[in-house]
């Protein structure tokens, strides 16, 4: 390449194919992605005589195989293909109801589509997130990342052992070009393009007779990091999701709880999880506080929820107080305890025929709708004699509306959710509330099958609706319930234990800052030749190649150029010997003449802008 | 309580006033575009035509890209040495139009009105925003009518902007304004909710960081995809003309205005990749703000999953531009989906379907 010098005609003839090897070379390794050829596998060959060579044959057959399969999987294309399928196949999860979700939502609609739901199940699009079939799209996806990374990185080491590739032989063709003829020597325009170069931070190098510069490594540094750190956020999240523990808890106003699996309502975990995981700790909630909105269209909404707590970590910390918050989970170790939900708790005292109190206790009650109207059930199911001294079982459905509104305002429907006219429906039973049969009750629930409803004198259902601090008597001197002014409030707790989120959020945030290199660096490189022509004056060429869309290359170069420039000015010869122009005129290849028509004389800044202005 | 109560009433209510006057004058501006793309229509350039027709054709083709050569004037004394551009290997090199006036001074008049008509529009209804978001004292991004008076105003903030910067975007002007029309109409009368204060679960100031975000990539993927559509039709224009076909009347009137499809291309590349970091943030951080509010940080909840989609959607785009084979129109397919998976995500997800994000107030 140094020996042939810029006016030999023989390279004027060059044939185009050679140049574009020589053009490929330059252009190679500016990135790491990989090229998209398609390699066969061995596909039968030669199979040599006997057990030995169809072995050998077998085994080159099925290495073939397996590379041609690896780079398949390894190949650009194929990568977008799993990330379309990924993006596909995380469709149906949102549009059909997920058992993790909400399984009940899961049940009806079992229920209501008889072909459909057995067919979803089967193709288990009621867990897609779980699912074989999506597991397999995120893991061959995964595979082929690690499979893409580890080449990548090793190829990147390498360019950075390496120096910048030297100046194709033809600059005139790379995208952005400049060229004059000066009288500084080519050895000085040389070293004023090293500076030039090194103040701009290029890694550069004199070839032969050019200088080979090349900068913005850190946009590959930044993809790898940004592909790296995918894999870091999805090993992360697999962790989390098999060390998972997840339950829920309701505590009543004064009660309290303890990390034990025992003590939880409901606990789900990973399949890796096992209960000496669980953080020890424990807490007391205090108080339920809820306000909401009072006027306007929003009425009723709720403002704010807290619950006051203290706690202690392990057995035997040191109390301390807190508040919880919706959006303000407590943290204790890698657990987190939410409040989720609260409803109301009237204190009830149930009192035996001879006036004896048998049940006094705050009874939790679900809410159904926004404003709080609650139902639930109290079961007496110990200590309680009749009229006639019979031991037996005291069962009461109760309905609660915390704003009643007003008597002969028809139903039980709360008309807000603060506790402004508290209303208490009851109706009773008594018999076998079935507690004995050894079958997990529901605690929301009565089970009347062998039990009997109080009636009136007149054989109606006896039941009342009382005001806080009323008592209703049960019929034939059966004993009395009161609802006690003291209404409590619960709330419900969700305790998360998810390992693995810290590593989750460095590796999303690495893949930020990766992605930010990645797209906002352009890695280019840019050759400086200076050699002499045949009159003896020295010809400078500046050329720059970046990656495909980089619009500030040309204005870049022109920067670089006017510097080296003001060191190797442009020679004032003879008119149309020296000039740019006719230095220009001199080397320009024969399709440089060829411009549509494109003088833009009226612009004289256009020579740098033109690569932004043109978005 | 009551005089609070009502002075935020009333800003409310200047905050309706705001928006219905934007809409009228951005209606004001929609006519002034359509009158620069009338007034444009006079004028016969047609560089795209004579570059890919004429005998240019041959040269260009044959020849490889042609080179652009820009001098700085005949005799001038240089200065710095000039920069020769060559469009990228492979690219046809076709000149940009010359924007909706079409060189037209009566045209060019109206697109200026027009831009001048667009600035005060979005004044109003910036203010339209502020108001609505002083009444309730808080970010104005508690329901879908909060989010679309926001989105708009961000889109028309972007398209701003860049005109400031100096880009070629003028053209975007009408098919900019018609839609933030659409989208303000919308806004009023169906989506139309009394402003008022947020629930709990939407107290945290992540909310600031993941909502206003996520409406801002939203506005300049909405622009993104704007150019992605235009780079369609010119594409197809460039390529009739190449093939040696005679495009319509009306397409050519049109097309041979816009810029180069090689350059809306890139436009519209640039704006996409640009903002592909920050959506990756917006994910992230609404992430943050889940663990938080509902105990886990991915709950596949029907929006964090189509987020997810229309994030791995701009991937597949940013790589299929990074693969040779699949740069142009296929890339530029993938793009419109993604940007309609942003779209659905966004309407479709709050309408038909039930989530943990039910706060759209619809
Ligand atoms: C988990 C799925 C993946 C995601 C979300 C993803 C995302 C991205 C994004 C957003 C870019 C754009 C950055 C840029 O244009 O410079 C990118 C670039 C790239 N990706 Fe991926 N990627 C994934 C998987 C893969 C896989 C499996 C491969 C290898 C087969 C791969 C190879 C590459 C390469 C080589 C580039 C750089 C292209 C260039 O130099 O311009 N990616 N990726």
């Amino acid at each position: 390449m140094s020996e042939s010098t810029t006016t030999d005609a023989a390279r004027e003839a060059a044939d185009a194919a050679g140049e574009d090897q020589d053009l490929g070379a330059a252009g190679s390794q500016l990135s790491t992605a990989p090229t998209d050829t398609v390699v066969p596998g061995s596909f039968g060959g030669v199979r040599g005589p006997g057990a030995k060579g169809s072995l050998t044959w077998t085994l080159r057959e099925i290495t073939g195989w397996a590379r041609w399969f690896w780079r398949q999987l390894t190949s650009m294309r194929v990568a977008l293909i799993l990330l379309f399928m990924l993006s596909l196949g995380a469709i149906p999860g949102s549009l059909i109801p997920q058992t993790g979700a909400d399984a009940l939502k899961v049940e009806s609609f079992k229920a209501a589509h008889k072909t459909l739901g057995p067919l979803y199940e089967r193709l288990g699009l009621f867990h897609v997130y779980s699912s074989v079939w999506f597991s397999a799209i995120y893991i061959l996806l995964f595979v082929s990342l690690i499979g893409c990374i580890v080449p990548r990185t090793w190829q990147f080491v390498g360019q950075l052992r390496s120096r910048p590739p030297g100046a194709p032989r033809r600059l005139t063709r790379l995208p952005a070009y400049a060229t004059w003829r000066t009288d500084a020597e080519p050895e000085a325009v040389r070293a004023a393009a090293l500076r030039a170069l090194g103040r701009r931070r290029f890694r550069a190098h004199v070839a032969g007779d050019a200088v080979a510069a090349e900068k913005g490594y850190v946009r590959e540094l930044g993809n790898l990091l940004f592909h790296i750190a995918l894999i870091v956020l999805l090993v992360a999240f697999a962790w989390g999701q098999l060390y998972k523990s997840d339950g829920d808890k309701l505590v009543i106003e004064g009660d309290g709880f303890a990390n034990t699996p025992t003590q939880y309502d409901d606990i789900k975990s990973g399949s890796l999880f096992s209960s000496d995981d669980l953080v020890p700790f424990s807490f007391d909630l205090h108080r339920f506080t809820g306000t909401y909105e009072r006027t306007g269209p929003n009425r009723g909404t709720p403002r704010t929820y807290e619950a006051a707590l203290s706690y202690r970590e392990g057995a035997d910390g040191a109390r301390k107080k807190t508040t919880v918050r919706v959006n303000h989970p407590l943290h204790i170790g890698d657990s987190k305890v939410y409040l989720v939900s609260h409803g109301y708790a009237p204190v009830v005292t149930v009192r035996d025929a001879k006036g004896k109190v048998v049940f006094h206790q705050a009874v939790p009650l679900l809410p159904s709708d926004a404003n709080v109207t609650s139902q639930g059930a109290i079961k007496v199911l110990d200590g309680y004699t009749n009229a006639k001294g019979e031991r037996e079982q005291l069962g009461f459905s109760a309905f609660f509306v915390p704003t009643f509104a007003g008597a002969g305002k028809g139903t039980m429907v709360s008309q807000f959710p603060a506790l402004d006219n508290p209303v208490l429906a009851l109706t009773a039973y008594h018999g076998s509330l079935g507690s004995d049969s050894g079958i997990p009750q529901n605690v929301y629930q009565l089970d009347t099958s062998h039990a009997k409803q109080f009636k009136t004198a007149d054989g109606e259902i006896f039941k009342d609706r009382l005001a806080p601090g009323q008592t209703m008597k049960l019929p034939g001197g059966n004993g009395s319930i009161t609802f006690e002014k003291d209404i409590k409030e619960w709330a419900g707790f969700q305790i998360v234990q998810e390992p693995g989120s810290v590593w989750a959020l460095t590796g999303a945030v690495t893949a930020i800052l990766g992605l930010a290199a990645s797209l906002f660096i352009s890695r280019r490189r840019v050759w400086v030749r200076a050699v002499r022509d045949a009159e003896g004056v020295t010809v400078v060429e500046m050329a720059g190649l970046g990656r495909s869309e980089s619009a500030k290359l040309p204005q870049e170069l022109g920067d670089l150029a006017a510097r080296v420039h003001a060191e190797a000015p442009t020679r004032t010869g003879p008119p149309g010997q020296g000039t740019a122009a006719g230095g220009q005129n001199s080397h320009a290849p024969d399709d440089a003449g060829t411009s549509p028509g494109e003088q833009d004389a009226a612009d004289p800044t256009v020579s740098a802008t033109e690569g932004a202005e043109k978005q | 309580m009551n005089s609070l109560a009502a002075t935020n009433e009333h800003l409310a209510s200047v905050s309706n006033t705001l928006i219905y006057s934007s809409m009228a004058v951005y209606t004001l501006a929609f006519f002034a575009y359509i009158a620069e793309w009338l007034f444009g229509s006079r004028s016969k350039v047609a560089r795209t035509a004579s570059a890919l027709t004429k005998e240019g054709t041959g040269a260009a083709s044959a020849q490889g890209p042609a080179v652009t050569v820009r001098s700085a004037g005949g005799t001038a004394v240089l200065e710095r040495p000039q920069v020769v551009v060559r469009a990228a290997a492979g690219s046809r090199d076709v000149p940009d139009g010359p924007g909706a006036h079409g060189g037209d001074e009566q045209g060019d008049m109206y697109g200026r009105i027009a831009v001048s008509l667009t600035v005060l529009s979005f004044l109003i209804e910036f203010g339209g925003v502020l108001t609505r978001a002083l009444s309730v004292r808080r970010a104005p991004w508690g329901n879908m009518y909060e989010f679309n008076i926001t989105f708009s105003t961000v889109a028309v903030g972007v398209f701003l902007v860049l005109l400031a910067l100096r880009k070629n975007v003028r053209w975007l002007g009408l098919p900019l304004i018609t839609t933030v029309l659409l989208d303000l109409g919308l806004a009023v009368t169906v989506l139309y909710t009394a402003s008022d204060q947020l629930v709990p679960a939407l107290h945290s100031y992540w909310l600031y960081i993941h909502v206003s975000t996520a409406i801002f990539c939203g506005a300049v993927f909405y622009v993104g995809a704007v150019g992605t559509i235009l780079y369609l039709f010119k594409d197809s224009y460039e390529n009739k003309l190449a093939g040696g076909g005679t495009p319509g009347r009306f397409a050519t009137s049109v097309l041979e205005r816009l810029p180069a499809s090689s350059s809306l291309d890139k436009f519209a590349y640039r704006i996409n990749a640009a903002v592909f970091p920050l959506w990756t943030f917006t994910i992230i951080a609404g992430a943050i703000w889940a663990g938080d509010a509902w105990g886990r940080y991915w709950n596949w909840d029907p929006k964090e999953t189509w987020s997810f989609i229309t994030w791995v959607a701009y991937a597949g785009y940013l790589h299929a531009r990074a693969t040779a084979g699949w740069k142009g129109r296929k890339a530029a397919y993938i793009a419109l989906i993604a940007f309609a998976c942003w779209l659905f995500n966004y309407y479709g997800v709050n309408i038909f379907v039930s989530g943990k994000h039910s706060y759209a107030g619809v």
